[in-house]
């Protein structure tokens, strides 16, 4: 089986890259430098479809024995996976296809990546660089076309330093704000022979991300907080990428400032917690909402402040003072004006902070007015005595049964946000999913890159029965690598989110949102040779989840589910957050 | 369920920071740039899909050829030339950027080329705006500019009554003026600024 030491533990100081290039036998070829430069890297696993123009890369690949190649069904799923498994992982996914449409098939993935900040680097095959620009066979643009999609790409013109260029692109999607890197290997640059030994990865020495913030504003930004009356943090996915979720949980706790998260965000702070108000933005908690609406100091962490999480600017945090901690400077005041710029690491920014606040705000008061929301708006449902089957109940049941370490991945839509409300988020690097660029299909082979990256944590994913057909054939992956991981489908029969929103802002008119017919997932599963298992009673639900569970292999679960449930609470695209709808009438009442 | 503060009646912020109506203004930018393949169109794609008004952009080697610099200007609001320098700077190819203050020296280079009907009147022209004729033929006539925007503007509109049959302007190049530093290298003990090289030429002739 797969030894990962990376799996989700806490990231040491050091990493142990440097060791493996002893390891690293001569190179004779571009390709071998290519793979050289990625076991440098200390890369375990290579996501990826093979094709006519990575051929060189892949015969390189044939006799190594230090990384393991998945072969997925799609090149998109191969993105999505080195996604997960950089998200789980912390360190980049590596994906790989060839040039043309094997590209171009991998840009879904590349565009989630970089709207998530997710490090992955992604390695096309490319015509013979004397062929570029003459419409060869499979040739398409690759650089051009992902230039606004990566942090950074580069096109590979010698074999001499192609293996630099891998590990130049594997260092910048790892370090600073992460992101998606790509770069293209004309097949004649592989196929040539060379002689050098690539570097280990390292970023140009024009590159140096923030680390710590200024100090001047630090003591500014501490100050407001001690004087704050009614303070919150809001923690977002760029806690969780810092590995500052500790430094975040230390401090919320010793000064007593109420804790939201964005989405991905998820798992930074504990929802057990007492100071936890869970999620924000328009399908977070109430609560959470009715905070940032009404706080007077918002400490933001590594969060875009995403439209999908402020609503309407004008009535975000109105009274709030707000502190923005990131490492991209390009962050600050983009979308929500910085009264307190704090430019910098996560964890070391919250570090100076703590050092800098005198004593802790005298928000009490607050707190209970925090914990009084959590009691008039709880996250709720109507459980009927037995069906229609609510979705939120299986996500609980799941829940229930499961470690508090295991991951969920989702895909896009309905399903995800329950998957999202009615889990309890104790860790981070559990919650897997798209956020930014909202791409339905992620989950399968998300679930298989996060248990590769994983292998002794519990793996589920939640996924839609529209979201689920669009990476379906991921399923021959998880059983061809026998991966142990559950694949829920919350099938109401519909693509839920547009539907809900015909019901809310189209006056019900359904247009190709529903499936007069969909497969039985659990007899596709059993097509593909994984576990198939299908639920429409409450009653069944518990059983079928161990089922599931029980079975060495993945596992698909069709769950029949209330199509008439929706989402809720809702803030309407554009809304004030402190005016959700909690139910239809609600939103109609807008 | 809206508390008192900084909010108007409907519950919308009231802060002169947020609140203010910026107008637009004119910004010279410079970036030094790798010198390689593609970075111009980086640059170039970055500013069409972010959305920043952009009045032109020139772009060419210097003293050290592994590094360009471009002359970018753009007509934005305070908040988005402050946006677009941060979008700037954060690409891994540009190594630094600077926006130049009013006093930078500026230059634009215009090529006109006019009917050459009236040679004598050409000339006064070109003579006055202290240009240089680069073709003179029976029919037309072909007159290099440089000078501010204002400048070629204004010979631009004398030229025309001679009847302009083609025209082409480079955009703003610019360099701050006297010791200020335009954009440079950021840590220059790992490789040499523009500056230094430039001294050490000098110091070698």
């Amino acid at each position: 089986m797969y030894v990962s030491e990376r799996a989700s533990l806490p990231k040491e100081e050091e990493s142990d890259t440097e060791a493996a290039d002893a390891s690293v036998g001569t190179v004779e070829t571009g390709a071998q430098s290519v793979v050289a430069a990625l076991e440098n890297a200390g890369v375990d696993f290579l996501f990826g479809v093979t094709g006519g123009a990575i051929m060189p890369v892949y015969d390189a690949l044939y006799e190594n024995e230090e990384m393991t190649h998945v072969t997925m069904a799609h090149e998109q799923g191969a993105a999505h996976a080195a996604d997960a498994y950089g998200i789980v992982s912390g360190e980049p996914g590596v994906c790989m296809a060839t040039s043309g449409p094997g590209a171009t098939n991998l840009m879904t993935g590349i565009a989630d990546a970089n709207m998530d900040s997710d490090p992955i680097v992604a390695l096309t095959g490319q015509v013979p660089t004397d062929f570029v620009g003459n419409d060869a066979f499979q040739e398409t643009d690759t650089i051009g076309i992902t230039q606004p999609i990566t942090k950074y790409n580069m096109f590979s013109d010698d074999a001499d330093t192609v293996g630099d260029d891998v590990a130049t692109a594997w260092a910048l999607a790892n370090e600073g704000r992460q992101g998606p890197t790509l770069v293209d290997l004309p097949k004649d640059v592989t196929k040539n022979e060379t002689e050098v030994q690539p570097g280990g990865p390292e970023t140009p020495d024009t590159y140096s991300p923030p680390s710590e913030a200024d100090e001047k504003i630090v003591q500014e930004a501490a100050m407001a907080l001690a004087r704050a009356d009614r303070p919150v943090i809001l923690a977002g996915g760029g806690v969780i990428k810092a590995e500052a979720s500790e430094q975040l949980r230390q401090f919320a706790r010793e000064y007593g400032v109420p804790v939201i998260t964005t989405m991905p965000g998820t798992g930074a702070f504990p929802e057990d917690d007492p100071l936890s108000l869970e999620i924000a933005g328009m399908h977070g908690t109430g609560y959470a909402n009715l905070a940032v609406s009404n706080c007077d100091y918002l400490l933001g962490v590594g969060t875009r402040f995403d439209d999908r999480l402020t609503g309407d600017i004008e009535t975000f945090a109105p009274d709030a003072a707000v502190a923005h901690i990131d490492i991209d400077p390009a962050e600050i005041s983009k979308n929500i004006h910085a009264d307190y710029p704090l430019i910098g690491d996560a964890k070391r920014v919250i570090r100076q902070l703590d050092d800098a606040i005198p004593t802790a705000p005298e928000c009490a008061a607050w707190r209970e007015t925090c914990d009084s929301w959590k009691e008039e708006y709880p996250l709720d449902y109507e459980m009927p005595e037995d069906e229609p089957l609510k979705p939120q109940y299986v996500v609980e049941k799941y829940d229930d049964v499961t470690p508090a370490d295991t991951i969920v991945a989702a895909g896009v839509g309905q399903h995800q946000m329950w998957a999202w409300q009615y889990w309890t988020w104790t860790a981070p690097r559990t919650w897997v999913t798209s956020h930014g660029l909202g791409t339905m299909g992620y989950a399968v082979p998300a679930a298989i890159g996060a248990k590769l990256a994983a292998p002794e944590q519990e793996v589920v994913a939640f996924d839609g029965d529209g979201s689920f057909l669009m990476t379906a054939q991921e399923l021959t992956v998880a059983v061809r690598e026998n991966l142990d991981l559950t694949i829920v489908v919350l099938n109401n029969e519909a693509v839920g989110m547009v539907r809900q929103w015909q019901d809310g802002f189209y006056e019900g008119r359904h247009m190709a949102s529903e499936y007069p017919w969909i497969p039985e997932f659990d007899k596709l599963a059993e097509a593909f040779g994984a576990k198939g298992l299908r639920v429409v009673d409450s009653e069944n639900v518990e059983e079928t989840i161990q089922q599931a569970r029980e079975y060495d292999g993945p596992a698909v679960i069709d769950a029949i589910i209330d199509p008439s449930e929706n989402v809720y609470p809702m803030v309407p695209s554009g809304g004030d957050n402190a005016r959700f709808a909690l139910n239809e009438q609600h939103l109609e009442d807008h | 369920m809206h508390p008192e503060g900084r909010r108007n009646d409907q519950g919308i912020r009231i802060d002169p920071e947020v609140e203010a109506e910026h107008p637009q203004e004119r910004a010279v930018l410079s970036a030094l740039v790798t010198h390689e393949p593609g970075v111009l169109a980086e640059v170039s794609g970055l500013f069409s899909r972010r959305q920043f008004n952009i009045e032109s952009l020139t772009v060419g080697p210097t003293v050290d050829g592994d590094l360009a610099r471009m002359t970018i200007v753009i007509e934005e609001t305070r908040p988005g030339i402050d946006q677009a320098k941060k979008q700037l700077e954060k690409r891994i190819p540009v190594i630094s950027v600077r926006e130049l203050d009013d006093d930078a020296v500026q230059r634009e280079l215009v090529i006109v080329k006019v009917n050459g009907d009236d040679p004598d009147k050409v000339n006064a022209i070109t003579e006055m705006y202290d240009g240089q004729t680069l073709d003179a033929g029976p029919r037309t006539i072909t007159i290099e500019i440089t000078g501010d925007e204002q400048k070629i503007d204004d010979a631009v509109d004398a030229y025309r009554q001679f009847g302009i049959r083609e025209l082409v302007r480079t955009g703003y190049a610019a360099l701050a003026r006297g010791e200020a530093p335009t954009a440079q290298v950021k840590q220059p003990n790992r490789a040499p600024t523009e500056a230094q090289i430039a001294t050490e030429e000098v110091s070698d002739d």
